[in-house]
């Protein structure tokens, strides 16, 4: 098994200032860029929107969760960002404040889809996203994560 | 109450297992158990059978096709989207309760519970392991043929027993379609026989199509049905069916993969893969498969001439072994073929101890024993048969009784390393019996319903009988060697789900 992590403290945003969902998922894939782990920036935000126009990816809680499968992406990674004045992810109940960008290869490994399939069943746990939202700095966040969301 | 559901999603790797853990939080919130099956891209564990059995409603927060869906039926359903699920689970616990409680009601009011279907395995679980994968591609194709089996199989055997082995000789246009009388009990025999050899040409192709659907999906169906048809031009059989089922599907799937431009992609899985893949699935069979197994045929053929005359219980031997190699395919044919003929050049005039009767009797009994042996084994040893298995051993009875080979097919395709070598052992063993006792036949089929034209009757029975439990037993200890692979995926699957829950 790969020992990359899915996230580090590299690829966690804070405060982060965006005017709609796109912006929002620039700046996350930009973070994924600048660590490697996406090597067409463009390229994966196309793919991302493509799923988003699927049906949009807002959840009940403040949850944007924009997504996708993609040949751009080298290893398998999230990307974490708090918008404390939110961005609307088309959720019935409000725009988002906790935004989790995951980028999958196409070519997926079972360890790495059972790792991010278990990120997906912590997001929809209300004490998981408290934790989130309350860390104080990228580095509990990645650590958080990483904790919560591991092969046994 | 306890609730069983599927989850899905386009992408399988976010709101698949989002849904199922919202579903289960909130069912547990509710007071309720729920067990979801995440059908994502981290491969699907399948639910335990026994959960489904016990689930008082089912939940389908699925955005693909729910695989597997025949493990529900009978059950109430509650289908709703996957967003939904993640959205609102409170509101589908609640629909599910809603639909536990009508379906309480109406079987309360009378309603007769809906059973259970005994579903066949159709679909391929995508993290099974290769063995396991190709026995799933096996047994999707095999659970399609099994009707046509059963059904062309017994009308067969129907017709026989009414209208004698000579129907096979009554013709479709003169004797049935301008010629039936319904007084006639040839006519009511030509065509049974006539439907049900109908039937019994749609075995091959179906088993073919079938395999190439669970390999390739839906175009895999034209190159496995035309890969399969083609077998049988070519004299092929079963097995060459179940070669034309693999190179149908996997060129259909490997062109369903090219990366093609966006206005043609619409086009691709009805269109071109179908229309490619069927063109290269037919140019395989019939120029590459075709050739070599002519020349093997012809040559077998003459090689068993040149044996006329030596020891004919180590011929009876070999053409048992023939027979059941392949059920009606290259081999299996030239072994029929010889006594067939045989028949023929000895005439009437011949006596019944005659080698050509003798070795007819051989053949004879030898394709019987195949159905016959695995009918018994499915009676006695169960649990080691899929349930379409055991569904189709209590045909072969009839089927093997009646010299129908055929319906030993269904096992062969499915499991072809373990149960060929078995049907041989017991065949080659019941050739080389009838030789012994000297039985002679004089019909080139029938199976039992021949028997007052089979000289010392009783040895040939007796062979039939002995090359039955020799087959069944040696199905049986080959089968039980080892647990069927389905189980193993089973297990290999929930290690990931303690990976997921953990």
């Amino acid at each position: 098994m790969s020992t990359t992590p899915l996230i580090t403290a590299d690829l966690v945003a804070l405060d982060l200032e965006a005017a709609d969902r796109d912006e929002a998922t620039r700046a996350l894939v930009d973070l994924l860029h600048a660590q490697g782990r996406v090597t067409d920036p463009d390229g994966f935000l196309a793919d991302v929107r493509a799923r988003e126009a699927q049906m949009a990816t807002g959840m009940p809680g403040g949850i944007g969760l924009p997504h996708a499968r993609s040949v751009h992406v080298t290893v398998p990674s999230l990307a974490v960002a708090t918008v404390p004045a939110g961005v609307d992810f088309g959720a019935p109940d409000g725009p988002a404040t906790l935004i989790f960008l995951i980028a999958a290869p196409a070519e997926g490994d079972g360890d790495h889809l059972t790792i991010l399939a278990a990120l997906a069943r912590r997001i929809v746990r209300e004490s998981f996203r408290t934790s989130l939202l309350e860390a104080p700095d990228a580095a509990t966040v990645a650590e958080i994560i990483t904790r919560e969301v591991v092969l046994p | 109450m306890k609730f069983v559901g599927v989850s899905s999603c386009p992408t399988g790797i976010a709101h698949t297992y989002m849904a199922a853990e919202a579903l289960e939080q909130a069912a547990l919130a509710a007071g309720h158990e729920m067990h979801v099956e995440t059908q994502g891209a981290a491969g699907s564990v399948a639910l335990d059978p026994q959960l489904i059995a016990e689930a008082d409603a089912v939940v389908f927060a699925a955005d693909l096709e729910v695989k597997d869906r025949e493990r529900f039926a009978g059950k109430p359903i509650v289908d709703v989207g996957v967003k939904k699920a993640v959205h609102d689970p409170t509101a589908v616990i609640a629909a599910a309760v809603e639909a536990a409680e009508a379906e309480v009601a109406r079987v309360a009011a009378g309603g007769a519970a809906a059973a259970p279907v005994a579903a066949p395995a159709t679909k391929v679980s995508a993290n099974a392991g290769t063995g396991a994968r190709i026995r799933q591609w096996l047994m999707t194709g095999v659970s399609y043929m099994i009707p046509f089996v059963a059904a062309g199989g017994i009308l067969i055997a129907l017709s026989f027993m009414i209208g004698g082995y000579e129907i096979v000789d009554t013709d479709i246009v003169t004797d049935v379609i301008e010629g039936f009388s319904i007084t006639s009990s040839l006519s009511w025999g030509a065509l049974l026989f006539h439907v049900g050899a109908a039937t019994f040409a749609f075995l091959v192709p179906v088993l073919a199509g079938f395999i190439a659907y669970a390999i390739a999906d839906r175009p895999g169906l034209a190159p496995g049905f035309v890969g399969g048809a083609l077998a049988l031009v070519v004299g092929a059989g079963f097995l060459g069916g179940l070669a034309a089922g693999f190179i149908g599907g996997f060129i259909a799937l490997w062109i369903s993969r090219w990366k093609v431009p966006k206005g043609v992609r619409g086009v691709m899985p009805v269109v071109v893969t179908p229309l490619i893949a069927t063109f290269l699935t037919g140019l395989a069979m019939l120029v590459v498969v075709g050739p070599p197994l002519k020349a093997v045929s012809d040559g077998l053929t003459s090689w068993l001439g040149g044996l006329s005359g030596s020891n004919l219980i180590l011929l009876g031997v070999l053409l048992g072994l023939m027979m059941a190699f392949d059920m009606g395919g290259p081999v299996n044919k030239v072994a029929y073929a010889f006594a067939a003929t045989g028949l023929t050049a000895a005439g009437t005039a011949a006596l019944a101890g005659a080698p050509e009767f003798r070795i007819m009797a051989a053949v004879m009994a030898a394709g019987m024993t195949p159905p016959l042996g695995l009918a018994l084994a499915t009676a006695v040893r169960g649990a080691l048969f899929t349930e379409a298995e055991r569904e189709n051993g209590k045909a072969a009875w009839l089927l093997g009784a009646s010299f129908i080979t055929e319906g030993a097919i269904p096992f062969a395709a499915a499991d072809p390393l373990r149960v060929i070598p078995s049907l041989m052992l017991g065949s080659g063993i019941t050739g080389g019996i009838v030789m012994a006792f000297g039985s002679g036949l004089r019909a080139p089929h029938g199976g039992v319903w021949v028997t007052p034209l089979i000289s010392q009757p009783f040895g040939f029975i007796v062979a039939v009988i002995v090359g039955t439990v020799i087959t069944a037993l040696a199905v049986i200890l080959v089968k039980g060697l080892r647990r069927p692979p389905a189980t193993d995926a089973v297990v290999a699957g929930q290690e990931d789900r303690s990976a997921v829950t953990a």
